[in-house]
C-alpha cells in the first residue's frame, strides 16, 4: 500500500465519519468494551489491527528499544542527570522518550507475594495454567523447532529436522491450540507451589525486573476522544497517532490519557534531531505508522535483540502472550500476568499488551486503566436529565400562579 | 585455550549457544556486553536450557539467568578447582572420552613435581628471574634419549616466554614437544599419569573451600554441580561462556585453563551445546589477534623472532614446530614462506631465506604497559593510538597520560577529541598541578577516522568469523578509514625512502604495497582481503586464488597474508560477504560470514563421535564416520582429516597430518589430545592454581605463596601495590574493586559518551555498594563517593543496591565495590564526562599473554566528593603513607612465602 493511497484512505475515512455525525450517527461509536477501532473510526476493511507484545520475562534491560525509536523518529535527548533509581535515567514515558525501560528491584518477599498473587490472578480470566510444558513425546525424535529466536515466521513450519541437537522441552509454536481451560485444582496446585516455595526457601533471594513501557494505542483512546482539532486520529491499523503539524499544543490530551503517555515537548532542542514547530505539540509513540505502513517492523521491535519485544497483528500478539503466561505458570512463574489483553477492562483492551511478573503498580502502570470518555454518554444522559429537571423545574414555577 | 585445545579462538559459534542443555556464564556479563549474542541464551532457555551466571555481582545476566551466584573477584580457580575435584572424587566426568581424546593416559616426566609437594610452586622455578624452567613438567618417552625432537635449550625457558608473552603463539596451534614416543597408562592408574595427577593437585579443593574462600554456599555449590553433571555426557552436553572477567587477572589464562579441564573430563568438547565460548568484547578483537595488532606475534599466531635466538629461517621455524610431532602444526613452514611471499613477493627468494631478515626481532617484552613506562623512562618516542584511549581505557591512567607526556610525538586517529588527545590541557594532571601545558614537549597529531559503516572491510568477532561491512555513507570532511591511513603512510615513507642503498630500507622498499584505489584515494579492502587468502604465484593456476590453507607450500609458489584465513576468498568469491537468512539454509548457518579455520563452526568436532566414529547420541550427533562413503560428514565441516578412518593408528616416526590417529581429535596439538595438564604452553604451570590477587583481603588458603610467582610486576613509584591481607597497612585499602562495562556505553567512551542517545542512559560515573557497606561508611544512594587506591583518587555517584552481596570469607565480611569504567576527565565535546575507575588500577599482569589485573584491586571509599587541585596529591600521598605502601609492596615475588607462613 503506498502512502498517497493510504492517505486517500484515511480521508475517506475520516470524511466517512463526519457524514455518519452529520447523520446523527455520532452516538452509534462506540466508547467502551470490545471493538475494532478502526472500523468504529470509519475505516471501510482496515488491515488487522497490529499491536506490540512486550515480554518483560525476557527483557535484558539493554534500552536498544529507547535508542532505536530516538534515532528512527528524531527525538530529542530527553536530559542528563543521574536519578539513583538502579539503572532507569530517563524516568518515564513522555515528548521525547517513547519507549522507556524500567528497572525495579526487588527483594524475596516481594516475589513471593508476586507469585501468591499472581497465581490469583488466573481465575480473573487472564493467565491460564497449564500442568506442564510441551516437550517432545517419547519416540518422536528430537529437532530445533525453530532455526531462530530472531524470525520465527521464516523458519519452516515443521522445524528443521535435526538427528543431532536440540532439546527435549521447546515451546508450542504460535497458532497451536490453547491451553486446556483452567481448573480449580490447577489454581489451587499453582497457589500450594508458590506457598510452599516460599516456605522451602526455593523462591530467589533478589529480582531485578526490566520491562519496556510504551504507548497502549487504546482501544477507547482517551487522547484522541478528546482531542479538539483532530490533531490526533485512529490509523487503520487501529493505532493512535499524533499529526504534529495539526496540533495546537492546547494539552488537553495530556490530561486524559489514564496513562500518562503523551505529553507536550517543553524542552528546547538539544541534540538537533527535533524541528522547532514540535516544540509545545503533544508527542508519543505513532507506532511507527510511516514503517509498518511499508510492512516494516517498529523500530524497537527491529532492535530488541531478545524478542522480547514483538510485533505483528494484535489477535496473534495476544495468542503468543496467552501461550507464554501459560507456560510460565506451568513452570512455577505464577507471578507472570498480561497487561492490556483484556478487551472488558477500562479502555477496551489495549494494542499494547505486556507481560509482566508483578502488579502493573510496580512498573508504574495504573492498576485499573479507565478512559475519561468512558462515561461520556452517562454524563450526557445526567447532563441532559439536569437540565431537562431545571427547564421542568422552571416550568413548574409557573404552574399555579396566579395569571393576573 | 590454545594450550588445551590447540587454538586460542571460541570452540563453538554464537547460535549453538541455542542446542544447549546447561549454559554457566562465568567472568562475562553476556546480557550487557552481548547483548545481541545474548538471543540465543534467550533461545536456550526457551528450549529448557539451564543458565547459570557466577558473578561479583548481580548484573542484568543475572536478572534472566534460573541462578545467580555471587563470588569473590579473582577466586575463580578454587570453584572449577572444587567442580574438577567433585567430578574425579565421585567419578561423574566422561571417562571414555577422557581416555580416548585427553592427555590423561600419558606419564609424565620423574622430574615433575606439583605445588602440593613444593609449597605452591611447580618444579622447575627459578627465583632469580622469577619465572619456570619448563622441562620438568614433559611427558616421559618411551624410549629415553633416543627420542628427542629437539634440546629443551633457553628457549623452553618461561623467563624468555614471559618476555614474548608466548601464550598469545598458541592462537591456532598447540605448543611443541620435545619427544614423540611418549608412554602411556591405559588403564590411567599410573601415579605419574595426568589423571592422577590431576586428582593429587585438585584433592584439597573442596566445596568447604569454595565456601570459605569464594564466599559460596554449600547449596549453591551443590546446585552448581548438579546442574554440571546432570547436563554432561552422551546424551547432553554443558557450555561455558566466559570474557575478560576471567581474561584481566594475574593468572587469567589459568583461569580459561581450568574450565577447559573441567569441559575436557565432562566430554563437552568439540560437541554441539558444549565447549566454551570466548565472548570478545569488541566487534573485532578475534581479528586483531589473527591478524595481530600484538607486538608478539605474526599473522595467523606465527610467533614473531626473538633477537639472539630466532637468527635463520631453519633456527625459528624448528622452534615453532616440529617435524616429528603430529597435525597441522608441522606445516608451519609453508604458513610462514606464503606469508613472506605475501609481503616481499619477488624480493622474498629460497636464497634469502624469502627475506625472513626483513622481520624484526623482539629484544623483550614490549606489550602496552612496558611501552608506557619506556614513554616515561624515555625510551619510547612515538606513539599511534587508533580506536584507543588509554587515557581512560587502560589500568593506571595518570601513569598512561604521564608517559604521553614525555612522548616526541602522539598521533591519535578518532571520531572525536576524546581524552588521549586532551589531556594536555584538560587532564586530571593538569588539575592537580602535575602537569603544566606549556611545560609538555609532545608534539600531537590529531587525525579524524572513518567508521566502520563508512568504510568498506571485515570484522572477525567472537566466534572466528569473517563478516563484511558494507560503506554505507562517505566519511565526513577529512575523516579516512584507517587502511587508507596506514596505506598512504606506507607510500609517503617509501617514496621518502626511494633510491636509498641502506639495507636498512630493503624491508620498506621491498614491501608489495600496491593496492587498487576509488576515486576517493581509498584502498580496495577486497583487494586486501584477497591478499590475505592467498593465491597461487607459479604453476598452471598461477594468480589464481587459493582454496584453502592446504594449499599452501613452503618452497615460495604460495603466497598468504594470514594462514587461517585462507580459504576465505577461494574460488575468486568473497564468503564473509555471504548473508544467506538462517530459515534458508542449514541450523549451523555456513552461508552466514566465514569462519576460520575452512568455515569450521564447532573446532574440534570429530569429538562429537565415539571413538568409532559413531555419534555419542542421537540427540547430540554432529559430525561422524561414513563407513559407505570412508569419510567423515554431518553438520559442519569435520575438523578432522576427511578420510582418516577412526581405526587408523600411524606407525611410530609417522609425523604431520598423517601422524593423527582416528581418535586424535585435537589436530593442532603435538600429541593430537585435548589436554588436562599442560607439558608445555603455559608459563606460569602445567596446571591452574590458585593465587590471590596481587592485592587482596585474604591470605591464600592453599599454599604459603600468596601470588602468581610468575606474574609480571612493574615497581614504579607511581604504580605502588596496595599491602595485601597479613601485610602491615592492608586495612587502609579494605575493600574489593571491579570494574566492568555496562551496556550503555562503549568500552572508554569515544563511540558512546559523544552521543545524546546514549549517554543520557546512563550520564555520570557511579560506583555500586551494598547496603551493608553503605551503612557502614555513610554512603547515601544518589550522592558522591571518593574511591581511593594506592595510585590515585577518583568521585562517583553512588548507587546502594541489593546487586552487591557483602560475603564471608574466613569468618570475615568482603565487601566489592563495582565500578563502571566509561567516564574520563577531559575530552572535547563529549556529551558527559566523570573520572575514570581506570585511574585507580595499578599494573601487575599474566606472564601467558601481558594482560593486567582490572578485576580485582583493593580501595577505600569515603562519603563526599574529592579534594580538587594539590589537595587530591595530599590525599593519596596521605594514604600511601598510612599504608606503608613502597615500590616493593607487593612485588617481593621471590621472598614472600616464608615470610608469610610465619604470619599465618
Amino acid at each position: 500500500m503506498s502512502v498517497t493511497s493510504r492517505r486517500g484512505r484515511w480521508g475517506e475515512g475520516w470524511r466517512a465519519a463526519w457524514r455518519d455525525a452529520l447523520d446523527g450517527q455520532f452516538w452509534h461509536t462506540q466508547l467502551s468494551g470490545p471493538t475494532d477501532p478502526a472500523k468504529d473510526a470509519g475505516w471501510q476493511a482496515p488491515p488487522p489491527r497490529k499491536g506490540f507484545f512486550t515480554d518483560t520475562s525476557i527483557c535484558i534491560g539493554c534500552k536498544a528499544c529507547e535508542v532505536a525509536c530516538k534515532e528512527w523518529n528524531q527525538l530529542p535527548m530527553d536530559g542528563l542527570g543521574m536519578t539513583g533509581n538502579s539503572y532507569d535515567n530517563t524516568i518515564g514515558l513522555g515528548a521525547n522518550t517513547w519507549r522507556h525501560v524500567a528497572f525495579v528491584e526487588q527483594s524475596a518477599e516481594h516475589i513471593a507475594e508476586a507469585r501468591v498473587r499472581g497465581a490469583r490472578l488466573v481465575d480473573l480470566g487472564m493467565p491460564q495454567v497449564r500442568t506442564e510444558i510441551t516437550a517432545t513425546p517419547p519416540g518422536v525424535p528430537p529437532m530445533l523447532p525453530n532455526a531462530t529466536a530472531q524470525d520465527v515466521s521464516r523458519a519452516p513450519a515443521s522445524g528443521i529436522p535435526l538427528t543431532g541437537p536440540g532439546t527435549a522441552a521447546s515451546l508450542p509454536s504460535a497458532g497451536e491450540a490453547t491451553a486446556p481451560p483452567t481448573s480449580p485444582s490447577d489454581l489451587d496446585a499453582a497457589q500450594g507451589a508458590a506457598e510452599r516455595a516460599l516456605a522451602e526457601g526455593s523462591v530467589p533471594d533478589f529480582r531485578w525486573l526490566m520491562a519496556s513501557d510504551v504507548c497502549k494505542h487504546c482501544t477507547h483512546a482517551g487522547c484522541l476522544d478528546v482531542c479538539p482539532t483532530g490533531a490526533l486520529f485512529r490509523t487503520e491499523f487501529g493505532t493512535v497517532v499524533v499529526q504534529d503539524d495539526v496540533c495546537n499544543g492546547c494539552g488537553y490530551c495530556v490530561a486524559a490519557c489514564p496513562f500518562g503517555v503523551i505529553d507536550k515537548r517543553k524542552d528546547p532542542d538539544m541534540t538537533g534531531a527535533a524541528t522547532a514547530k514540535t516544540v509545545g505539540i503533544a508527542n508519543k509513540c505513532t507506532l511507527c505508522y510511516d514503517r509498518i505502513s511499508l510492512d516494516a517492523k517498529p523500530a524497537c521491535a527491529q532492535a530488541c535483540p531478545t524478542t522480547s519485544i514483538q510485533f505483528g497483528d494484535l489477535s496473534e500478539m495476544r495468542e503468543r502472550a496467552e501461550q507464554r503466561v501459560a507456560t510460565l505458570h506451568g513452570n512455577g512463574y505464577t507471578e507472570a500476568r498480561l497487561y492490556g489483553a483484556n478487551e472488558n477492562d477500562g479502555v477496551g483492551g489495549t494494542g499494547s499488551i505486556f507481560l509482566l511478573l508483578d502488579e502493573p503498580e510496580v512498573y508504574g502502570l495504573p492498576p485499573d486503566p479507565v478512559v475519561t470518555t468512558k462515561d461520556l454518554p452517562d454524563i450526557f444522559r445526567k447532563a441532559g436529565l439536569a437540565g431537562l429537571t431545571m427547564l421542568a423545574g422552571a416550568a413548574l414555577s409557573y404552574v399555579g400562579r396566579n395569571p393576573s | 585455550m590454545g594450550a588445551s585445545f590447540g587454538r586460542g579462538g571460541a570452540t563453538q559459534f554464537v547460535q549453538d549457544i541455542a542446542n544447549t542443555d546447561c549454559l554457566i556464564i562465568q567472568g562475562s556479563n553476556m546480557a550487557e556486553c552481548h547483548p545481541v549474542a545474548f538471543q540465543w541464551v534467550t533461545e536456550a532457555k526457551l528450549r529448557g536450557a539451564r543458565v547459570i551466571h557466577i558473578d561479583p555481582r548481580f548484573t542484568r545476566t543475572s536478572a534472566v539467568a534460573d541462578k545467580h551466584i555471587p563470588i569473590r573477584a579473582g577466586s575463580d580457580v578454587i570453584l572449577l578447582g572444587a567442580l574438577i575435584n567433585q567430578v574425579l572424587r565421585t567419578g561423574s566426568y566422561f571417562e571414555e572420552y577422557v581416555a580416548a581424546y585427553t592427555n590423561a593416559s600419558m606419564i609424565v616426566s620423574d622430574d615433575y613435581q606439583d605445588t602440593e609437594d613444593l609449597s605452591g610452586v611447580f618444579s622447575g622455578y627459578d627465583p632469580e628471574t622469577g619465572q619456570y624452567d619448563l622441562t620438568s613438567w614433559a611427558y616421559r618417552s618411551r624410549k629415553p634419549g633416543e627420542d628427542d625432537i629437539g634440546e629443551a635449550g633457553p628457549e623452553e625457558h618461561g623467563a624468555a616466554k614471559a618476555a614474548s608473552a608466548a601464550g598469545h603463539a598458541h592462537g591456532a596451534a598447540g605448543a611443541p614437544l620435545d619427544h614423540a614416543l611418549i608412554e602411556r597408562d591405559p588403564t590411567m592408574q599410573d601415579p605419574r599419569c595426568v589423571l592422577q595427577i590431576l586428582k593429587r593437585h585438585y584433592a584439597r579443593y573442596t566445596p568447604d573451600l569454595v565456601t570459605s574462600a569464594c564466599g559460596i554456599s554449600a547449596a549453591d555449590f551443590a546446585y552448581l554441580s548438579e546442574s554440571l553433571v546432570a547436563n554432561s555426557g552422551r546424551e547432553r552436553t554443558t557450555m561455558f561462556a566466559y570474557a575478560v572477567g576471567w581474561t584481566q587477572h594475574s593468572l587469567g589464562a589459568q583461569f580459561i585453563r581450568t574450565a577447559a579441564i573441567l569441559q575436557l573430563l565432562m566430554g563437552n568438547v568439540g560437541r554441539p551445546g558444549g565447549g566454551i565460548m570466548a565472548l570478545r568484547g569488541h566487534a573485532s578483537i578475534q581479528g586483531a589477534s589473527d591478524i595481530p595488532t600484538l607486538f608478539n606475534l605474526l599473522p595467523g599466531y606465527l610467533p614473531m623472532p626473538t633477537a639472539g635466538k630466532d637468527e635463520t629461517l631453519a633456527q625459528f621455524l624448528s622452534a615453532v614446530s616440529s617435524p616429528r610431532q603430529k597435525g597441522f602444526w608441522t606445516h608451519a613452514d609453508a604458513y610462514l614462506v606464503s606469508l613472506l611471499k605475501a609481503w616481499w613477493g619477488d624480493a622474498a627468494q629460497p636464497e634469502n631465506d624469502f627475506c625472513y631478515d626483513y622481520l624484526p626481532r623482539m629484544n623483550g617484552n614490549h606489550n602496552t604497559y612496558q611501552s608506557v613506562l619506556g614513554m616515561i623512562a624515555g625510551t619510547v618516542e612515538g606513539y599511534f593510538l587508533l580506536g584507543q584511549n588509554p587515557a581512560v581505557g587502560s589500568a593506571n591512567g595518570r601513569l598512561q597520560r604521564l608517559g604521553m607526556a614525555n612522548l616526541k610525538w602522539l598521533v591519535v586517529r578518532d571520531f572525536n577529541l576524546i581524552e588521549s588527545a586532551t589531556w594536555w590541557k584538560d587532564g586530571p594532571e593538569i588539575a592537580t598541578g602535575e602537569l603544566e601545558t606549556d611545560k609538555i614537549g609532545t608534539e600531537i597529531f590529531f587525525l579524524p577516522a572513518a567508521n566502520h559503516a563508512e568504510k568498506d572491510g571485515t570484522f572477525t568477532q567472537t566466534q572466528r568469523m569473517l563478516q563484511w561491512h558494507f560503506k554505507a555513507v562517505e566519511p565526513p570532511g577529512d575523516a579516512r578509514s584507517d587502511l587508507s591511513f596506514y596505506y598512504v603512510l606506507g607510500k609517503k615513507i617509501r617514496e621518502r625512502l626511494a633510491g636509498s642503498t641502506d639495507p636498512r630500507d630493503r624491508p620498506l622498499l621491498d614491501l608489495t604495497w600496491d593496492y587498487p584505489q576509488d576515486e576517493h584515494g581509498e584502498p580496495d579492502a577486497d583487494a586486501v582481503l584477497r591478499e590475505i587468502n592467498g593465491t597461487y604465484l607459479s604453476g598452471e593456476q598461477a594468480g589464481q586464488a587459493l582454496p584453502g590453507f592446504g594449499a599452501l607450500k613452503a618452497d615460495g609458489s604460495t603466497a598468504s597474508g594470514c594462514w587461517i584465513y585462507s580459504g576465505v576468498y577461494a574460488d575468486e568469491v568473497n564468503a564473509s560477504k555471504n548473508k544467506l537468512p538462517d530459515a534458508q539454509q542449514s541450523w549451523v548457518a555456513p552461508n552466514w560470514g566465514w569462519a576460520w579455520p575452512m568455515n569450521r563452526r564447532i573446532l574440534y568436532n570429530r569429538a562429537s563421535a565415539d571413538p568409532q566414529g559413531r555419534p555419542w547420541s542421537e540427540r547430540k550427533a554432529y559430525v561422524w564416520w561414513d563407513e559407505q562413503t570412508g569419510r567423515w560428514v554431518g553438520h559442519d565441516v569435520p575438523d578432522f582429516p576427511l578420510t582418516t578412518a577412526p581405526s587408523y593408528r600411524p606407525a611410530d616416526g609417522t609425523s604431520g597430518p598423517e601422524a593423527l590417529a582416528g581418535d586424535d581429535p585435537f589436530i593442532m596439538q603435538a600429541d593430537g589430545k585435548g589436554w588436562l595438564f599442560a607439558p608445555r604452553g603455559m608459563i606460569d604451570g602445567p596446571l591452574p592454581t590458585h593465587y590471590e590477587a596481587q592485592e587482596s583481603p585474604i591470605g591464600n588458603p592453599l599454599y604459603p605463596q600468596q601470588r602468581n610467582p610468575a606474574r609480571l610486576v612493574y615497581p614504579h613509584k607511581d604504580n605502588l601495590t596496595a599491602p595485601s591481607f597479613g601485610e602491615p597497612g592492608a586495612d587502609v585499602y579494605p575493600f574489593v574493586a571491579t570494574t566492568y562495562r555496562l551496556t550503555e556505553h562503549h568500552t572508554a567512551g569515544a563511540m558512546s559518551r559523544w552521543l545524546p542517545y546514549l549517554s543520557e542512559l546512563q550520564p555520570e560515573f557511579f560506583c555500586e555498594v551494598s547496603p551493608e557497606l553503605a551503612a557502614e561508611r555513610g554512603l547515601v544512594n544518589g550522592g558522591w563517593a571518593t574511591l581511593i587506591s594506592p595510585r590515585s583518587a577518583i568521585e562517583a555517584r553512588v548507587l546502594v543496591t541489593e546487586r552487591m552481596t557483602p560475603l564471608i570469607i574466613g569468618g570475615r565480611t568482603i565487601h566489592q565495590i563495582g565500578m563502571p569504567y566509561h567516564w574520563g576527565v577531559g575530552g572535547t565535546g563529549a556529551v558527559v564526562t566523570g573520572d575514570s575507575a581506570n585511574d585507580l588500577l595499578g599494573v601487575t599482569l599474566d606472564p601467558n599473554v601481558s594482560i593486567q589485573e582490572s578485576k580485582v584491586s583493593s580501595v577505600d571509599i569515603q562519603p563526599g566528593r574529592r579534594p580538587r587541585g594539590e589537595a587530591l596529591t595530599r590525599l593519596v600521598a596521605d594514604y600511601q603513607s598510612r599504608s606503608g605502601a613502597t615500590v616493593v609492596t607487593g612485588n617481593d615475588i621471590v621472598n614472600e612465602n616464608d615470610e608469610r607462613e610465619e604470619r599465618r
